[in-house]
């Protein structure tokens, strides 16, 4: 399969200081001595995956986002975006045209008083031509199912709204990837189910390559890879229930592990003969079913 | 409470002021207001007025709204009315003690009102009759040609769009902050006038840090969808103007014109 994203020994710190007075700093100090976020990290997102990206604060999550599409560079290696190299600023648009961003607060995303109107602002800034730029508002609108609410001021939206617009701002440009930074955290559990599923819908339908950051694990279930960073390091990286098998490793980096899977591990702590890979509420309910008839019998 | 407030309230509707290009509007309010500080008598007023009813009635605004734009205008309506009621010399109507109540300062007073508040019904029928989106490309197109001179007309215009989307959220946080205050017993509605300006530090302080966080993402975020200035953009919306914009620019001249020969009544 061909790669949307790809990391090649991406290696990054955050400096406050301009390149000149770094130079300078470069001879004197080492660069051991500087914060690393990343040193050697190598990723490949396939074309029209779904993945998520698991790891506690402040392990470089939101850094490693802003890389895909060209707000961060990197400081050594090199990042591929829609086969263009983010480092080349002459593709800069290019590359944010077809990697869009999604962040956490929706209030701070949101650029126009009218819903229709902020989905058009990526296609206004692009130059896109009057007719062309209504078809693909309202296609968009429809894709998050906002499109009755077209006229609304975002101000009048509930949070789950108000980011499935954020969404819709971004599917205007036609991306062929969409990388979310915790799309979900300040919803209530409606808002949550309702981006979720519009996220997924996108996925499976429209064939967008969806790239996830989140601190929810039910939502990293629905995932087709689980990728989990520790420290600026990929620690795990394969399908959800092989991920959430390793319960020990997960809690030892402060993660959490899906309902499911937690009770399916403590039950094997107990003795039973449970299977950690299950990851979801259906097959719990499936394996407590088979073994309490199992018990009867 | 603080979420009263509303600031350039847009009624929406389809009558034929609501339809006018938004440039044209602006363009006519301006020569309305004009022509409220041109007319020198209440003859030549009542034309302006005139004009200003008829508009009115073509809108199909409820009534009550003028009203309620008079209301946050009151205090100056008083203040300017009694000053020019004390304070001008001429024939002497009425003497309470010392103060004395001229027919001049009668009738300058009672000009000032009136000019006052069609001053305020005028630019609030704007307002009401155009959503702010609308009025903001307006702006912006009618300053575009001042970019030649560096003019920053798109800036300008997305600084008004930003504004204006921010300001329910700004006050939504307010809200959230000051009840956030009062559950740690901060007193924001009694003592002195300097204690309640105190309160109001520890509300500003976060409103300020917020606002500056908020900032700093929404570039973000308007960076990721490629912003990149005004330069090269398109709109959604573009502003078409017809022959009925034209139409009533003329009949909003011709008012003017009314309104000067009307001045001649001098001794009005
Ligand atoms: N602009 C910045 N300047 C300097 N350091 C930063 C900056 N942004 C983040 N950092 C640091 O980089 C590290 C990684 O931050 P990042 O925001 O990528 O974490 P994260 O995984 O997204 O965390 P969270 O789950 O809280 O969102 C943190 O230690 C943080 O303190
Ligand atoms: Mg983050």
């Amino acid at each position: 399969m061909e790669n949307i994203i790809k990391t090649q020994d991406l290696m990054f710190y955050y400096s406050d200081i301009s390149d000149e007075e770094q130079q300078e700093q470069e001879e004197n100090a080492p660069k051991a001595e500087k914060k690393m976020i990343f040193e050697d990290l190598d990723l490949e997102i396939e074309k029209g995956s779904f993945t998520v990206i698991l790891g506690h604060n402040g392990c470089g999550k939101s850094t490693l986002a802003k890389h895909f599409n060209a707000i961060l560079m990197p400081c050594g290696g090199k990042v591929y975006s829609a086969g263009f190299d983010t480092s080349d600023e002459e593709k800069l648009f290019d590359i944010r045209k077809r990697v869009g961003m999604v962040f956490q607060n929706p209030d701070n995303q949101i650029v126009a008083s009218v819903v229709e109107e902020d989905v058009a602002f990526a296609l206004e800034n692009m130059g896109v031509e009057q007719g062309e730029m209504r078809r693909r508002v309202d296609d968009a609108l429809k894709a998050v199912g906002m499109y009755d609410y077209r006229l609304h001021a975002p101000s009048q939206l509930s949070g789950g709204q108000k980011q499935r617009v954020a969404i819709a701002g971004i599917i205007a440009m036609r991306p062929s990837c969409i990388v979310l930074d915790e799309p979900t955290a300040m919803l209530d559990p409606t808002g949550r189910s309702e981006v979720l599923k519009t996220v997924r819908r996108l996925n499976r339908e429209e064939g967008i390559t969806i790239v996830l950051i989140t601190h929810y694990m039910d939502e990293a279930a629905q995932a087709d890879r689980v990728v989990v960073m520790e420290e600026g390091k990929i620690i795990l990286d394969d399908r959800p229930e092989n991920v959430f098998s390793n319960v020990e490793l997960l809690q030892d980096v402060g993660l959490d592990v899906p309902q499911s899977t937690q009770l399916m591990y403590m039950m094997k702590q107990n003795g039973f003969d449970a299977d950690t890979h299950i990851i979801n509420e259906k097959e719990a309910a499936d394996f407590l079913f088979e073994l309490f008839k199992r018990q009867v019998n | 409470m603080i979420k009263d407030i509303t600031i350039g309230q847009y009624f929406p509707g389809d009558s034929p002021v609501h339809k006018l290009d938004a440039r044209f509007k602006i363009v006519i309010t301006a020569i309305f207001i004009i022509m409220l500080f041109s007319a020198d008598n209440f003859i030549s007023l009542g034309a302006a007025l005139l004009f200003f009813v008829l508009s009115f009635a073509v809108s199909k605004l409820p009534l009550k709204l003028i009203l309620k734009s008079m209301r946050p205008i009151v205090p100056v309506i008083v203040i300017t009315s009694l000053l020019n009621l004390f304070f001008i010399d001429g024939v002497t109507v009425i003497s309470i003690w010392k103060i004395n109540i001229t027919q001049q300062g009668l009738r300058t007073s009672l000009f000032m009102i009136i000019r006052l508040i069609a001053l305020i019904s005028g630019s609030s029928l704007l307002t009401y009759t155009t959503s702010p989106i609308t009025l903001t490309d307006a702006i912006e197109q009618m300053l575009k040609p001042l970019e030649k001179i560096k003019f920053p007309a798109h800036e300008l215009a997305m600084m008004m769009t930003i504004a204006l989307r921010f300001i329910p959220t700004l006050i939504e946080e307010t809200d959230k902050i000051m009840s956030a205050q009062k559950a740690r017993g901060a007193e924001l509605d009694s003592g002195t006038f300097i204690e309640r300006g105190k309160a109001l530090i520890p509300i500003l302080i976060p409103l300020f840090v917020s606002s500056f966080r908020r900032a700093e993402e929404l570039a973000l975020a308007m960076e990721c969808r490629c912003y990149n200035g005004g330069e090269g953009r398109t709109k959604l919306k573009v502003l078409v103007s017809g022959g009925s914009d034209f139409a009533a620019l003329c009949t909003a001249i011709l008012f003017w014109c009314a309104v000067l020969l009307l001045n001649v009544y001098t001794y009005l």
